[in-house]
C-alpha cells in the first residue's frame, strides 16, 4: 500500500522517476508535498513551474497545475502565471545551473520585485542532466567533466544572492536535514512575497564520482557534519565553526508584495 | 454604434486593436521602434483590470506572456529585431505546447543593433525559421495604421483558434506612420475565444476531441491539474520518448495550419485581372508599390500588385496562379531578397522573378521601384 502522501499528491502512474539511485532530489520533492499537505492548500490552486534539468522533472510527478518550461526561464513564466492570476500558489522548482547561471537574471529580478513566488532550489552543485559539468555552485578546485583539472570559478551562494537582490524570505537546508527542510519550505510557501529555499542535494552519479566523495551514505554524512544552523553557530566557539557551512532561515520580513501593489493601482483607477 | 475617429500611429493602433481583441496581459522589454506598444499597454491594461509588466529582458517578456496565457489571459508581447532574436526559443515553446500568444515585431534596419530608428524587412525568414526545429507559424503583415488595428485583432483570434503563437510582423514605416483611423464599436468586432473543457467531462490536455481543430485548453487553476512541457508529449501532455508518438504530435501541429490555410491566408490584389506584369510587396513597402503601380498604369503599362497580408503560411496558390498569367514578377522588399526566395520557390520557373530592394534603413521610393520595373520593358 502506498503512503497517503504519495496517493494524494503525486501522479502515481508517472513513477518510477528518472532520478539516479542515491539522488537527493526525491527528498526535496517529498518535502514540498508534505508542506503543501500541512498547509492544507487546494491542489487545484497550486501551480508548480520548472525549467530544464534533473530537478525540473519533479513537476511531472506532482499532481497540481504543472509547467515544465525552457532552461532558466521558470521564474519568468511563473511571474506571468502569478501576475495574471494571483489566487494561484506558485512554486518554482529549479536546479543550481537553471536558477543561477542561465536563469540568474530572472532570479534577481523576481526577488527584487518581491512577487509572491516560492522558489525551491535543488542545488546539487553540478549539471546532472547533461552529465556532470561544473555549475555556478561547484566549489573552487572541485571537478566536473568541463573542469577536468579543477574548477577555477568562485561559487555563488544562492541564498545570499537572493537576499542581496531583495528576497524577503531566504533559507538554506540540506537533504539530510529533512525536518528542518519541511519547516522551511512550509514557511516559504506561507510567506507573502518572494521566498527562496536553497536545498542542498547530492549527486552521487556525477558530482560524487568525479570528486571521490564516496558512497551515498558518505555524502549524506558529509552534509550532516558540514552544515550547522546559523543560530546554533552563533553560540559555538570558533574552532567548532571552522569549515562549517551555515544553514537555516536567514531572512523573513514583510514588504509589499508585487501583485497586491498592482491590484492597488487597478483599484485606484476605478475611482 | 459608437465609432471613434482617431489620428494614430501604427503602434498605437496595435494597442487599440489588442484591447478590443480582449488582451488582458502584456509583458515585454523596452526596444525601439516598438516602445509605444508597451507604453500604451502599461497605461490601458490596469484601467480594464488587466496586467502589464516590464520584464528584466526580452526572453522573460515572452515567457511571462505564455505563463499568463495558461491562466486564461489573452497575452501579448512586442519587440523589434534584436529582441525578436532573443524571443525565438520561447516562440518554439509556445508552438509545441500550443499556448496562444501574440508577438509583435516592429522591424528595424539591419542585423545586430543595426539601425534602431529606421525601417527594415529583414526578419521575414526569421519569423518563419527563427526558432529551432520544424513548427507551425502564423505571421501577418499590415501596410497601414488601420490594418495594424485589424490584424492585431485577427492575430489574437487566430492564436486562440489554432492555439499557436501568432507573429504580427510590422515595420518602422507602419509602426510610426500616422493615419486617420475609424475605430469600430466593440459590437462590430468578431472575437474568437479558445475552447475550454467542462469539469466532469473526459479531458486529456492534448487530445483533439471530435469537431475541434485543436485540444481544448483549460485555465490553470480551473480544476484540471494537467502538465505542460516543451518535451515531446502524448495526448495526456506528459513527456514521451516514443518516436511514433512524436510523429503523431508533429504531424498534428503542422496539419492544423496546413489544412486551414484558406481560413488563415489573406491577401490583397490590385489591378491583377488584366496584368501582364506583377509586383509583389508587403508591409510598408506595399505603399511604395501602390504608388508605383498608379504611375505605371497611367502610362498604360498593365501591371498589378499582389500583397500577401498573411506571409506565413505563404499564399502559395495565389502566387502560382498569377505567375501563370504574367510575363514577369518583381518582388520589392527592404532586405536582400527574402520573399523573393519564397516567390521563386513557388513559381517554379513559370516566369522570371526579379528583385528590387535595399537594407540601408531607407524606404524604397516609387521612383526607384519604377526604374527597376522598367528594366523588363
Amino acid at each position: 500500500m502506498n503512503h497517503p502522501l504519495v496517493e494524494g499528491y503525486f501522479r502515481m502512474e508517472k513513477f518510477p522517476h528518472i532520478w539516479c539511485p542515491g539522488c537527493g532530489h526525491g527528498i526535496i520533492m517529498a518535502s514540498i508535498a508534505r508542506s503543501i499537505e500541512k498547509l492544507g492548500l487546494d491542489k487545484d490552486k497550486v501551480c508548480i513551474v520548472s525549467g530544464i534539468g534533473c530537478s525540473s522533472r519533479a513537476p511531472g510527478y506532482m499532481d497540481f497545475n504543472t509547467l515544465h518550461t525552457t532552461h532558466g526561464r521558470a521564474l519568468a513564466f511563473a511571474t506571468g502565471v502569478k501576475l495574471a492570476n494571483p489566487e494561484l500558489e506558485v512554486i518554482v522548482i529549479a536546479g543550481d545551473g537553471d536558477l543561477s547561471a542561465i536563469g540568474g537574471n530572472h532570479l534577481i529580478h523576481a526577488a527584487r520585485r518581491n512577487i509572491g513566488l516560492t522558489t525551491i532550489c535543488f542545488n546539487n552543485n553540478i549539471y546532472g542532466m547533461t552529465g556532470g559539468q561544473y555549475s555556478p555552485t561547484t566549489p573552487t578546485n572541485e571537478k566536473g567533466t568541463t573542469a577536468p583539472y579543477g574548477n577555477i570559478d568562485k561559487p555563488f551562494d544562492i541564498t545570499q544572492l537572493a537576499m542581496g537582490a531583495g528576497a524577503t524570505y531566504a533559507a538554506k537546508t540540506t537533504v539530510y536535514h529533512v525536518n528542518q527542510m519541511d519547516k522551511l519550505i512550509e514557511s516559504a510557501i506561507s510567506h507573502k512575497g518572494f521566498s527562496l529555499v536553497e536545498a542542498i542535494s547530492i549527486c552521487p552519479t556525477y558530482y560524487g564520482r568525479k570528486n571521490k566523495k564516496g558512497s551515498v551514505v558518505d555524502m549524506m554524512n558529509w552534509l550532516k557534519d558540514s552544515f550547522v544552523d546559523h543560530k546554533v553557530a552563533e553560540k559555538l566557539p570558533p574552532e567548532k565553526k571552522e569549515g562549517k557551512f551555515l544553514m537555516g532561515e536567514f531572512i523573513n520580513k514583510i514588504e509589499p508584495e508585487y501583485t497586491e501593489q498592482y491590484d492597488k493601482i487597478i483599484e485606484q483607477l476605478k475611482k | 454604434m459608437a465609432r471613434k475617429v482617431k489620428f494614430l500611429q501604427g503602434n498605437e493602433a496595435c494597442v487599440e486593436g489588442a484591447l478590443m481583441a480582449g488582451m488582458t496581459f502584456y509583458s515585454g522589454y523596452p526596444i525601439t521602434p516598438s516602445t509605444e506598444i508597451a507604453e500604451l499597454s502599461a497605461e490601458g491594461l490596469p484601467r480594464i483590470g488587466g496586467k502589464f509588466i516590464q520584464m528584466e529582458d526580452e526572453i522573460a517578456g515572452i515567457a511571462a506572456a505564455i505563463g499568463a496565457s495558461l491562466t486564461g489571459a489573452k497575452a501579448m508581447t512586442a519587440t523589434s529585431g534584436p529582441g525578436f532574436s532573443l524571443k525565438q526559443e520561447n516562440i518554439g515553446y509556445a508552438a509545441l505546447t500550443e499556448v496562444p500568444v501574440v508577438i509583435v515585431n516592429v522591424q528595424r534596419g539591419g542585423p545586430s543593433t543595426g539601425l534602431p530608428t529606421a525601417p527594415g524587412q529583414g526578419d521575414l525568414m526569421q519569423a518563419m525559421w527563427g526558432t529551432h526545429g520544424d513548427h507551425p507559424v502564423i505571421c501577418l503583415t499590415p501596410d497601414s495604421v488601420k490594418e495594424t488595428f485589424d490584424l492585431t485583432i485577427r492575430a489574437f483570434n487566430l492564436a486562440e483558434k489554432y492555439r499557436t503563437p501568432v507573429i504580427l510582423l510590422t515595420d518602422e514605416i507602419t509602426g510610426h506612420m500616422r493615419e486617420k483611423i475609424e475605430i469600430p464599436d466593440q459590437s462590430e468586432i468578431e472575437i474568437y475565444n479558445r475552447i475550454k473543457p467542462t469539469l466532469g467531462e473526459d479531458y486529456k490536455a492534448y487530445k483533439v476531441y471530435d469537431g475541434d481543430i485543436v485540444p481544448k485548453m483549460a485555465d490553470f487553476g480551473s480544476g484540471f491539474r494537467y502538465h505542460v512541457t516543451g518535451l515531446m508529449h502524448d495526448e495526456t501532455g506528459f513527456p514521451s520518448n516514443s518516436t511514433k508518438n512524436a510523429a503523431v504530435l508533429m504531424d498534428r501541429l503542422m496539419a492544423k495550419i496546413e489544412n486551414n490555410k484558406e481560413d488563415i491566408i489573406t491577401y490583397e490584389e490590385i489591378e491583377t485581372a488584366d496584368a501582364e506584369y506583377l509586383i509583389v510587396a508587403y508591409g510598408g513597402t506595399a505603399r511604395t508599390a501602390k504608388a508605383a503601380i498608379k504611375t505605371l498604369r497611367a502610362e498604360g503599362i498593365k501591371v498589378g500588385l499582389f500583397r500577401p497580408i498573411t506571409v506565413w503560411p505563404f499564399p502559395e496558390k495565389q502566387v502560382v496562379e498569377l505567375s501563370e498569367k504574367v510575363k514577369d514578377v518583381l518582388v520589392a522588399e527592404l532586405n536582400y531578397g527574402q520573399m523573393k526566395l519564397e516567390v521563386e520557390r513557388v513559381v517554379k520557373g513559370n516566369c522570371p522573378v526579379r528583385f528590387c530592394g535595399k537594407a540601408n534603413g531607407e524606404v524604397l521610393t516609387p521612383e526607384e521601384l519604377i526604374r527597376k520595373f522598367k528594366e523588363v520593358l
